[in-house]
């Protein structure tokens, strides 16, 4: 009896230890997160005025999501133009990360100042760098899409088709841009593969393609999501992101205000989570699908 | 004599497509060439901004001139310096990306440990609830935030920076409260436990062995906080507007503070803002970035492979 005790007593000192460690994070999360969170969900369902005196709230019901859905012209489709960038980017940055990072597992010559450059744009990117790169045309694929012959062959195609096509041809450097934690994730995912199971594969008689298809793709799968979940909110935060900036507009537009613009919020955000929902619903079963 | 040619075929066999023990000819020109061009590919916005920077006005307007300039020409950079008033911005963006990454590196560290080596109720939801606050955009929290910094006067002051660092919901705290966690699930508890023993109080454990024992995660995580803090213009633009200004936040409004210091009704048509001028301002602001990446980019890469930043 008195063992038992005193192992709950243990148990709970451990426990009040743990959280004595955690608690400036909770204090932190219910002042910075979960408040604010709770608030501007109460803001999207009011008239926010912001006066003198302070801010003053008139219900409206739903009325600030109705009017971004239906009659709002610009937020739909921006919206929808988010996603199919999102949708284009995700798997660009997967493939070429995962190639990067099969390269740099490599031994090689230079190796080192391979590493060194693609890597650099995780140091450099920010939102007026890209803006300003963009504006001078830097951050098109050189020389593809300024081709007459492409321009042309855009112009043939429907627009549901074009506008992914032309967004990859424009922006295909700063897609790559994005790939730079990617590739890390990749790299140390692959160091953990053992590597006698590419030894006994090679005794067997499998070439490098064989095994790269048996081993190494499979055990790149929990980084595959990783990346993607990483790839997706990463897309979704950037300052430059073009919804984004329309929700920053709103807030302070006369017709916008802080209700409408915290309505967009919660609908954007419930788009992410779809796009995040649907990327790793279709990675998870690929990886099943892998195992067995 | 007839078995020299068919051994001098084996041999040109392995030194082209490689044997057991070493890669072939193919496969390093194919490795090297592709490694090169992505290289390029990667570079080549940065080349661009480079070699821009440098074009004098006729060198801009002169079709001929693409990728060399004609005269080595700083005039542009003259300008950028005064227009992005680069010693104070420089100054106000090193101190809004380091001291909040200290705090955050530090309170991260904290939760990361208090998670990885205690046993207490509630852990998995603790453990979903950082990770949504990687996945809550800020623009889901931000209004709130804003306008009680604004009841409290500390807009515009760095506190409405540092305060979220404080508490852990920096800028990506999550990642690097995940990153911890990670190392120090992976780091031995031996010691730790051996100094429990001998009756240390837990703040001294953490103190005195876990934190130098997970050296490498702290300073991966600062750098990162740093480099990230640096960049993020969203949040900086909104808690710090009408306060401290920037490096990238004074870039983001380039346009108007080149006019009001160039005003284009007075100065010659030389001196009007130029795409030269623009370029010049954009790698004024990520020079101090490439210095510290260059210093310390074996921590950048090699660490970050032994760190487990995957957070599996």
């Amino acid at each position: 009896m008195k063992t038992r005790r005193n192992l709950l007593t243990l148990r709970l000192r451990e426990a009040l230890h743990g959280y004595g460690f955690i608690a400036l994070w909770i204090v932190g999360f219910s002042l910075f997160t979960l408040f604010p969170l709770i608030e501007t969900f109460r803001y999207s369902l009011h008239q926010v005025t912001v006066t003198a005196e302070g801010i003053r709230l008139d219900f409206v019901h739903w009325a600030n999501y109705t009017r971004a859905l239906f009659t709002d012209p610009n937020f739909i489709e921006l919206a929808i133009g988010y996603a199919i960038e999102t949708i284009v980017s995700v798997p660009i940055v997967l493939i070429f990360s995962m190639i990067i990072a099969l390269f740099l597992n490599q031994n090689f010559k230079l190796k080192g100042l391979f590493r060194t450059i693609f890597f650099l744009p995780v140091v450099i990117t920010s939102g007026p760098v890209i803006r300003e790169l963009t504006a001078q045309g830097a951050t098109s694929a050189p020389g593809i899409a300024n081709l007459p012959a492409v321009a042309e062959f855009l112009s043939q195609l429907p627009r549901a088709l074009r506008n992914p096509i032309e967004y990859l041809l424009t922006s295909f450097i700063l897609i790559l841009w994005f790939s730079g934690v990617q590739i890390l994730i990749y790299l140390s995912s692959l160091q953990k593969v053992d590597k006698s199971i590419y030894e006994a594969a090679a005794i067997d008689g499998a070439s490098a393609w064989e095994a790269y298809w048996k081993i190494t793709l499979p055990s790149l799968s929990t980084a595959n999501i990783v990346n993607a979940v990483y790839t997706i909110i990463t897309l979704s935060h950037f300052s430059e992101n073009k919804v984004i900036q329309y929700i920053y507009n709103q807030t302070y537009a006369v017709q916008g205000g802080i209700g409408y613009a915290s309505a967009m919020a919660f609908l954007y955000f419930a788009v992410m989570i779809l796009l995040l929902g649907i990327v790793y619903l279709f990675l998870a079963l690929q990886a099943k699908k892998e195992r067995y | 004599m007839q078995s020299l040619p068919r051994l001098n075929l084996d041999w040109w066999k392995s030194l082209l497509f490689g044997s057991r023990t070493r890669s072939g000819l193919v496969f390093t020109v194919l490795l090297y060439t592709l490694l090169i061009a992505i290289g390029f590919v990667y570079l080549y916005p940065l080349l661009f901004m480079f070699v821009t920077s440098l074009k004098s006005p006729s060198d801009l307007l002169n079709p001929m001139v693409q990728w060399v300039p004609t005269e080595l020409y700083t005039g542009n950079y003259e300008k950028a310096y005064r227009v992005l008033d680069y010693p104070h911005t420089l100054m106000a963006s090193i101190l809004v990306s380091v001291i909040p990454s200290l705090l955050q590196t530090f309170v991260a560290s904290l939760v990361g440990y208090g998670l990885a080596r205690y046993r207490f109720w509630g852990k998995n939801l603790i453990l979903l609830l950082i990770l949504a606050t990687f996945i809550i955009p800020p623009q889901n929290t931000i209004i709130p935030q804003m306008l009680a910094y604004k009841e409290q006067g500390l807009l515009g002051s760095p506190w409405a920076l540092i305060l979220p660092a404080l508490l852990g919901q920096g800028y990506r705290s999550a990642i690097f409260i995940l990153i911890f966690y990670q190392s120090f699930l992976s780091l031995p508890k031996v010691l730790e436990e051996a100094a429990r023993l001998d009756g240390a109080s837990d703040l001294r454990i953490y103190l005195t062995i876990a934190v130098p024992s997970a050296l490498p995660a702290f300073i991966v995580s600062f750098i990162f906080s740093v480099v990230w803090y640096w960049n993020e213009t969203f949040l900086t633009s909104i808690f710090l507007e009408g306060g401290v200004t920037t490096l990238p936040m004074q870039l983001s409004r380039f346009v108007q503070a080149y006019e009001n210091l160039y005003p284009p009704g007075t100065v010659n048509i030389f001196d009007r803002l130029n795409e030269a001028v623009k370029m010049s301002g954009t790698f004024l602001n990520i020079a101090p970035l490439l210095v510290m990446y260059f210093l310390l980019q074996r921590w950048f890469v090699e660490s970050v492979e032994r760190t487990g930043i995957t957070g599996e």
